[in-house]
């Protein structure tokens, strides 16, 4: 408790001479909140990641409501807080206006692109790792259909599901891809239910590998899948270990690398346009005990390949947000 | 029958219930291990003790009074308006066409109309309920409950498939041109020479709130319709028998309220968010049933009680930036607060009442 009154009383002291401390970083996570098994609490193990190896702390808030998102960027960086990490696209607009205003803070946003000299953009190719699982499945997959849910239908998620599609007809040119989208709002990124449904859906159209990106939604599609005996493929972070045996692999996007990179670079964090993808290691499929029984040598020999085609630019993985189109799958 | 004095109903009872409400908060935060006293200090210096606390402050109990107002309205012809929420999401479709398809050569302007708008949205969207409650005894409870659903269903359905620009991940609406921004309090108060941060969202609509409750005064207790409506409440054969239509007033009493709580949207969609997006309401609809109760339906309480309550949302905030209590639980010491001033009303009043009432007999 002694330990609480003293966080909390600096916490007093500090509000009241905001601007007087040394450069701490922020994190601010988006309303899903920060154990969300999913993109928000990847971030925060990775600013926790930070804080155990440096000893430092951050300050973090969870938003509450919409009015609060200009509310924490300013007052964080009015505190002096620096560099200021942020996830989720909805923090687009604001930042793009609130940037300006402090020129000496650094800001790191992930998933979307803010084109101001003190901010770094973070934004994933989702596609190139959904393309190397979906060889995977595709290989795993006996009936030759697939399956794919996705959470919110926004083109993020279509990314995914067209480099999904892609890496499935490269491994299988006759293999048929099923995809459906939750839902519509955010909503979508939090609907176990549904995605249960969903998933039992595409089993009786013959999917036998079914590949969620869909947030916690996704955490009902991996169980149906587990508890009807077909395999699932987890997203963002290493789910293989929620049903060992039954998750043939994750699709890894390191938002924690991301975020503790950001925080280890301080407030000298380089700015601008940064992409995470195979080749720097920002994307990657998971590989542990728990999967290594599913995951035959010609899956893995074939996916090596294909990652290591992709990180010398060998080989393309069409981006559905570069033209709103995809050549795999229709919407 | 013996009363209360008026101080002791209006002041005595909410300050009690507001006492018991802060202790039981107190003792969560204790129960976390943290300090209460220090929270208390960085919930009343984050709110009002800087202009930028202010300006959070208001911009919050501006959207409170509005739909407290709402509320109080239909109290007094004794309707429980729990529709406000849909309503102001209604209200934000109002000011969304007015900002987004006109163009308007200056704020003003804009504002006028919007607000035009924005009342009218939200009485179109209580209208069915006041409708059905009036002519086939459809309670309105259920009814404006039920339209808050479907008024999150009809926003989603265009903000994802009408309104939002191409392109876009968001389901929100394009920004309004820079001519329908509204000026801030920062705006307003620079010319007076007074300094006014320029970060908080505080806007002209709080003048056009409290020109609201000045309005909802001068109805209930000033005019022919505000007499009908009160005589209403107080009981319906007896309104009946005096010549006053029960449809009327049910019908005309819920436009006004839902045209409160659709103007709402003037202040978070016109003035903060400058776009529409799905949820701009927050709660605000809901909160304003508080409001209302502990205004006891007086315009003036209800202006009071809604800044108590922008305090309350803008303390929470800063508690959940500069400390470690969990979003979670600044939502029970909220509702806490709510909870005692709002549903455990009569938890204080009734034994406040007989104690007034030992005392005078002990006098007589």
């Amino acid at each position: 408790m002694s330990v609480m009154n003293k966080i909390l009383g600096g916490a007093a002291a500090l509000a009241m001479t905001a601007g007087a401390l040394a450069a701490e970083p922020a994190m601010i996570f988006d309303l899903g909140g920060k154990f969300d098994k999913s993109f928000n609490e990847s971030a925060f193990s990775g600013a926790q990641r930070w804080a155990e190896e440096t000893g430092g702390t951050f300050r973090e808030i969870e938003l509450q409501s919409e009015a609060q998102r200009e509310q924490a960027l300013r007052r964080f960086a009015e505190a002096g807080a620096n560099p200021i990490v942020m996830t989720g696209f909805a923090f687009g607009n604001v930042l793009g206006e609130v940037a300006p205003d402090y020129p000496d803070t650094k800001f790191a946003i992930i998933d979307m692109v803010v084109d101001q000299p003190n901010v770094r953009s973070v934004v994933f190719n989702e596609h190139e790792g959904s393309y190397l699982v979906g060889m995977m499945a595709a290989m795993a997959s006996k009936s030759n259909t697939v399956g794919f849910i996705g959470g919110m239908d926004i083109p993020l998620i279509r990314k995914f599901a067209c480099g999904y599609a892609q890496g499935v007809k490269a491994a299988n040119a006759d293999a048929t891809v099923v995809a459906n989208m939750t839902g519509t709002t955010p909503a979508a990124w939090n609907d176990p239910v549904k995605g249960s449904e969903l998933t039992k859906a595409q089993i009786s159209q013959g999917a036998d590998v079914v590949y969620a990106a869909a947030g916690g939604t996704g955490v009902g599609v991996l169980q149906t899948a587990a508890d009807e005996g077909i395999l699932s493929v987890g997203v963002d972070s290493n789910q293989n270990y929620l049903h060992p045996g039954k998750v043939l692999t994750s699709m890894m996007k390191r938002v924690d690398n991301a975020v503790y990179q950001a925080m280890t670079d301080g407030p000298e964090m380089e700015t601008g346009f940064n992409v995470m993808g195979v080749a720097n290691g920002g994307i990657s499929f998971a590989m542990d005990d728990n999967n290594a029984s599913l995951v035959t040598d010609a899956m893995r020999a074939n996916a090596y390949e294909a990652a290591l085609k992709i990180a010398t630019g060998e080989l393309m993985v069409h981006d559905y947000m570069s033209d709103d189109s995809c050549p795999a799958l229709s919407f | 029958m013996e009363k209360m004095p008026a101080w002791a109903d209006a002041v005595l009872v909410p300050l009690i219930s507001l006492l018991l409400a802060a202790i039981l908060s107190a003792l969560v935060i204790i129960g976390i291990g943290e300090d209460p006293v220090a929270a208390v200090k960085l919930m009343v210096q984050g709110s009002l003790g800087s202009t930028y606390g202010w300006g959070y402050t208001l911009y919050y109990a501006t959207n409170f009074m509005f739909t407290g107002l709402a509320v109080a309205v239909a109290f007094h012809a004794r309707m429980f308006n729990i529709g406000g929420e849909g309503q102001a999401m209604l209200g934000g479709l109002g000011v969304a066409v007015v900002c987004l398809y006109m163009p308007w050569p200056h704020w003003s302007l804009a504002l006028i109309f919007a607000t035009l708008s924005s009342a009218v949205f939200g009485a179109a969207w209580a209208f069915l309920p006041a409708y059905l409650q009036a002519k086939r005894g459809s309670h309105i409870v259920i009814t404006t409950i039920m339209f808050n659903f479907i008024a999150a269903a009809l926003l989603n359905y265009l903000l994802v498939n009408v309104m939002r620009p191409k392109g876009s991940m968001d389901p929100a609406t394009a920004k309004f041109p820079e001519t329908t921004h509204l000026p801030t309090l920062h705006d307003i108060l620079e010319p007076f020479g007074i300094a006014f941060s320029k970060a908080a969202p505080a806007n002209v609509s709080l003048i056009v709130a409290i020109i609201a409750c000045v309005a909802v005064y001068f109805l209930i207790w000033r005019t022919r319709l505000g007499y009908e409506i009160r005589a209403f409440g107080h009981s319906e054969s007896g309104a009946k028998y005096a010549g006053i239509s029960p449809v009327k007033i049910t019908v005309v009493a819920m436009l006004i309220s839902g045209g409160l709580a659709g103007m709402m949207a003037i202040n978070n969609v016109m003035g903060e968010g400058e776009r529409l997006i799905m949820n701009s309401t927050e709660g605000a609809g809901f909160i304003g049933i508080a409001v209302a109760l502990m205004g006891r339906s007086h315009p003036f309480g209800v202006f009071l009680a809604a800044i108590l309550f922008g305090f309350l949302y803008q303390g929470g905030a800063e508690l959940a930036l500069w400390t470690t209590i969990p979003r979670e639980l600044i939502v029970v010491i909220q509702a806490l607060v709510i909870l005692f001033t709002g549903a455990l009303d009569n938890m204080v009043r009734m034994p406040l009442e007989k104690l007034f009432l030992i005392f005078r007999k002990g006098d007589a």
